[in-house]
Parts: C-alpha cells; sequence; structure tokens
C-alpha cells in the first residue's frame, strides 16, 4: 500500500449531497444519498447523482482539472470549484450543501448567467501598445516587469472572486463595481510595460475601485492562489492616490 | 441598486450557509484590538511613570517619546522623573498627557494601513463579518466617498511613522549609556545594557519589519513604474519591501503588542513594580 493512500482518510461509502434545485431562483434544496470512494471531488459525486438519481440536474463543467472555471459554486456555503473540492476534506457524516452562486442571475439547479462578466470586461480599455522597439516592429522587455502582469494571467475566470465580494453578493453594486476578477484584469493590463493606455480615471470612476475595502475574500476563495488584493487592488489603489488625493505626487504629474 | 437581477436575498446578518467556524476570527481581532485600545489609553492617562532613570538609566517610553514637555525632577523613589507642566496651549479642563500628542501619528498610521483596514472593517464594522457571511447594513459607501476616501492620504501617515523609527531608534541608543547609580541626571555617563535597553533597541526594529512592508511604501519605491528592471536599486528595494509586505499582517501584530509590552516594562520599572536587570 503505498503512502498516500495509507494517509487518505477513509470515507464512509455513502454521503448525503443537499444540492439546489429548481429555476430562475426559485427552488429549494433535495438530499441525495450517493456512493462514493477515496479520491473523489464533490463534481464526481454530482456527476453520479445526475446519472442515477436526477438525470434532469443542470450543472456546469468541462475540464475536472481546475482549469476551465466552469464548475464554480457555493459548497458548505464557500464559493469553491466542485472539482477541486476533494470528499476527504469535508465533513461527510452531515450532508454537504451544493448551491449555485449567489451573486449572478440564477438559471437551473446549479447553473447561473455569469454574462455579465463578459460584459464588463468588454468596457475596460484594450491593450494598446506603445511604439514597438525595434524596426522589426518587436518590443523589448525584461523578464523582471512582467512577472507583475503574469501573476494575474494565471485566472481562469471561474468568478468566485466575484461571486464572494461583498460588493456585489450583499450591496448588489454590479453597475458601479467591477469586482476583483477585473481589478486584476485592469492590473494586468496597467502594468503591462507595452501597454500604453491610460485606465486610471476609469479605475476611479466606472470601475469603482473605491468601493472594494481590502477585506480580502477575493484572495481567499481564488483556485489560482492569486494575490488579488495585495497584488493588484491596493497597487492600483495607489496608483489612483497618485493621480487624485495625493497633493505632492500631483506636482509631479501624479503618476502619468 | 444593481440593474441585473441576482436571487440572492439578503439574508441579514450572520446567515451564511457555511458550516465552519467563522465568527471565531474577527471576534480575535476584535477582543485583540479592543485589549490595545484599553491599555493605550490607560497607559495615555496615567500621564506619569514614563521615563525610568532608577540606577543611572535613561528608559523612555515609546508611547511618551519624543520627550515633548521639560523634565520635572526626580521622584523620591530615584525611579522616575516627575512630569513636566502641560504646555500654555492646552485648554486647562482636560487632563494633560503628552502621549496625547505623540500617539495621533502611529494611531493614523496604523487606522490608514491596508492591512489594518480590512481587519477592522470585518471585526469592527462587521462589513463584511466574514466572507460569504450577510451583512448588517444595506447602505455601502466603501473607501470610494466621504468619510472613508480619506484613507487614501495614507502615505503621509507613513511619513511620520519613519520619523518615529528615527526617534525611537535614538530611544534606544540612549538607553545604552548610564549615570552612576544616584547620580545627576546630566552628569557624564557610561556604556552599559540593562535589560532594559535590549528591550527598548528591540522596538524601533520590529516597528521598521512593520512600517518598511508597508503598501504604500511598496508602491512608491517601485510599484509604481511598469519598468523596474532599468534600475537595480529601485528593483532592489521594491523586492525588499515586498518580502517584508508578504508577512505585513503578522509583523502588525507584533509590533503593536510590543509598543504596549515596552510601554509596560518602563511604567513597571518606574513604579518600583519591576526591577530592572542590568547585564553589563
Ligand atoms: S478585497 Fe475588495 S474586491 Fe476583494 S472581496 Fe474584498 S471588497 Fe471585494
Ligand atoms: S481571480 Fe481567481 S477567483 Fe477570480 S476569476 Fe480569476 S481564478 Fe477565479
Ligand atoms: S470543471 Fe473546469 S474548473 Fe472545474
Ligand atoms: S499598508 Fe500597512 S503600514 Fe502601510
Amino acid at each position: 500500500m503505498s503512502d498516500s493512500v495509507a494517509t487518505e482518510k477513509a470515507l464512509p461509502s455513502s454521503a448525503i449531497f443537499r444540492i439546489w434545485r429548481g429555476g430562475n431562483g426559485g427552488g429549494g434544496f433535495v438530499d441525495y444519498n450517493t456512493p462514493i470512494s477515496s479520491g473523489m471531488v464533490v463534481l464526481d459525486a454530482v456527476h453520479g447523482i445526475q446519472a442515477n438519481d436526477a438525470n434532469d440536474m443542470a450543472v456546469r463543467w468541462n475540464c475536472k482539472a481546475g482549469k476551465c472555471g466552469s464548475c464554480s459554486a457555493e459548497i458548505n456555503g464557500k464559493p469553491r470549484l466542485m472539482c477541486m473540492t476533494r470528499l476527504n476534506t469535508l465533513d461527510l457524516t452531515v450532508p454537504v450543501t451544493v448551491e449555485p452562486m449567489k451573486t449572478f442571475p440564477h438559471v437551473k439547479d446549479l447553473v447561473t448567467d455569469v454574462s455579465w462578466n463578459y460584459a464588463v470586461k468588454k468596457k475596460i480599455q484594450k491593450f494598446t501598445p506603445r511604439k514597438p522597439d525595434a524596426a522589426d516592429g518587436t518590443w523589448r522587455v525584461q523578464q523582471a516587469d512582467v512577472d507583475r502582469p503574469q501573476e494575474f494571467r494565471k485566472c481562469i475566470e471561474c468568478f468566485l472572486c466575484q461571486d464572494v465580494c461583498h460588493v456585489l453578493r450583499d450591496h448588489n453594486l454590479h453597475d458601479e463595481f467591477i469586482g476583483p476578477r477585473f481589478l486584476i484584469y485592469t492590473a494586468q493590463l496597467e502594468m503591462n510595460p507595452i501597454d500604453a493606455a491610460d485606465r486610471i480615471p476609469d479605475l476611479k470612476d466606472s470601475c469603482g475601485i473605491g468601493y472594494c475595502n481590502i477585506t480580502k475574500c477575493c484572495t481567499k476563495v481564488c483556485p489560482e492562489e492569486i494575490h488579488i488584493t495585495d497584488n493588484a487592488i491596493i497597487p492600483l489603489k495607489e496608483r489612483v492616490v497618485d493621480r487624485y488625493f495625493d497633493p505632492i505626487a500631483r506636482l509631479f504629474g501624479g503618476g502619468k | 441598486m444593481s440593474t441585473i437581477d441576482v436571487p440572492l436575498k439578503n439574508g441579514g446578518f450572520g446567515s451564511t450557509r457555511r458550516t465552519d467556524n467563522w465568527w471565531i476570527e474577527p471576534l480575535v481581532v476584535f477582543f485583540c484590538y479592543l485589549a490595545f485600545i484599553v491599555y493605550s489609553n490607560w497607559a495615555v492617562f496615567q500621564a506619569k511613570d514614563y521615563h525610568y532613570v532608577g540606577n543611572g538609566a535613561d528608559y523612555l517610553s515609546p508611547m511618551y517619546s519624543p520627550m515633548l514637555t521639560e523634565e520635572g525632577p526626580v521622584a523620591a523613589s530615584g525611579l522616575t522623573t516627575a512630569p513636566g507642566p502641560a504646555p500654555s496651549f492646552w485648554p486647562r479642563f482636560i487632563p494633560f498627557s503628552p502621549a496625547m500628542l505623540i500617539l495621533v501619528f502611529p494611531l493614523a498610521f496604523r487606522f490608514s494601513c491596508y492591512y489594518y483596514r480590512g481587519a477592522y472593517y470585518k471585526a469592527w464594522w462587521l462589513d463584511p463579518v466574514s466572507c460569504a457571511v450577510g451583512e448588517p447594513r444595506k447602505k455601502y459607501l466603501g473607501e470610494k466617498y466621504f468619510p472613508l476616501i480619506v484613507q487614501n492620504l495614507h502615505r503621509y501617515a507613513l511619513y511620520f511613522a519613519i520619523i518615529f523609527i528615527a526617534l525611537l531608534a535614538y530611544d534606544g541608543w540612549k538607553s545604552l549609556w548610564f549615570t552612576a547609580p544616584g547620580a545627576d541626571l546630566d552628569s557624564p555617563r557610561h556604556f552599559g545594557v540593562g535589560l532594559g535597553s535590549l528591550i527598548l533597541i528591540l522596538n524601533p526594529i520590529l516597528l521598521s519589519l512593520y512600517t518598511f512592508g508597508c503598501h504604500s511604501l511598496r508602491h512608491l519605491v517601485g510599484g509604481r513604474k511598469d519598468v523596474m528592471s532599468d534600475n537595480s536599486t529601485r528593483k532592489k528595494c521594491y523586492d525588499c519591501v515586498s518580502g517584508l509586505n508578504k508577512k505585513h499582517m503578522m509583523w502588525a501584530w507584533i509590533s503593536m503588542f510590543y509598543v504596549g509590552f515596552v510601554d509596560l516594562y518602563v511604567r513597571m520599572c518606574s513604579s518600583g513594580a519591576w526591577h530592572d536587570l542590568r547585564i553589563l
């Protein structure tokens, strides 16, 4: 018996999953008792239930490897990827609740309509390269300078950070705040050494960066472990300060 | 309000489907802040026992540094000096403590620190009390509007905090110089080390580990630039600050409680409750 198997917590042979069923925000929880085995993740159990007990249950997934960002849900009240939540990390002596993300319009069962996010992304100023460095139309950049934007490129657009952010979740400020996912997207463009566009006025106004109160829930739920608050949002807040709030920095051009 | 139709009915304060003990962390943070606030208020209103001069030492409490008032004579116990008179501009009906004029600076610094902000918005303001847990209030202004928009001036508090590190480092240095026991305060001093000296010297070090990991400093030394590789000094500074920044929360807590402890040590020695151990 290999070590990894030996240290694995012994799982019961079945577990109860309390899954949200219904459409367009309506519905309620239904309990399903389903067989489980070691190594399984929540998405496996949901698939088992779909195959055996509830053929009409809607669930979105794609890669089962934590890379497509489709299977976002709330498991025991926490925003997580169903395919990356192993059953041996959950307490299976009580029902495991699985429900759709709460910050987006509900479609059916575990599926929500995340298209608001795509609309938000369109509003962000596109990548705008500066004049090429070389005659052949190419640029020269140092790895050290692209380390920062590259962290943000790990994003799989699961929108779990958007789901947990209280500005959207509790205060429904979807029209005034773009949310952590798009603050890191803006940071990725703003910090890119080749990009020449200026998104600072938008950050302050239409993006609503001031609504973020740096409580870091986005960072806690990110499956890619991107330091959303520390490495993207706070640095952007500081750039906004340079431009709009710091009288001395303004004398020197306000970070332009 | 949003034009997109979200299903969540704001369930009210504390509503969540989370099954873990999410309330422990905000509760611990709440009581730790409370403990520090209560202690520092008490220490401020003591307005005495902040300068230990027993056995020829010169230990000044960080909550009363720099020495703002003219120092009174050495008390009969020989352990501390009498507090000086209030400055003439001070209104008579408010009890005076030099610590009031001093503590506004570190207070403004910590109050506007990005880490503390996130922590007390949760633990004190419940906005949100914990992730994916319902909030008590519907209205939300964040830091976009007055009053919290003022937090954007954090870097100015940082400038003062750096000055204070220098002042406290100077106090640490002074704590290494002793007069002959019982001699006049301005008689010649010789090098020595007491337990208090070590305690006083560690203080600016811990404060530096906190202060030099500041997010605003990280921005100012390099983060504001898209290209840092063209200036190796800048890049090194940025990497240093970034390294400390990763542990900013830890240093914030350690340095805060340590300042309280240094004050307590000086206070206990000055009142005669503890005896400073002379090492050298
Ligand atoms: S840190 Fe800001 S963006 Fe992230 S969840 Fe909190 S309020 Fe939202
Ligand atoms: S930042 Fe993280 S949590 Fe947010 S969408 Fe990207 S991968 Fe998901
Ligand atoms: S199915 Fe692709 S991330 Fe879970
Ligand atoms: S961010 Fe914490 S001290 Fe500046």
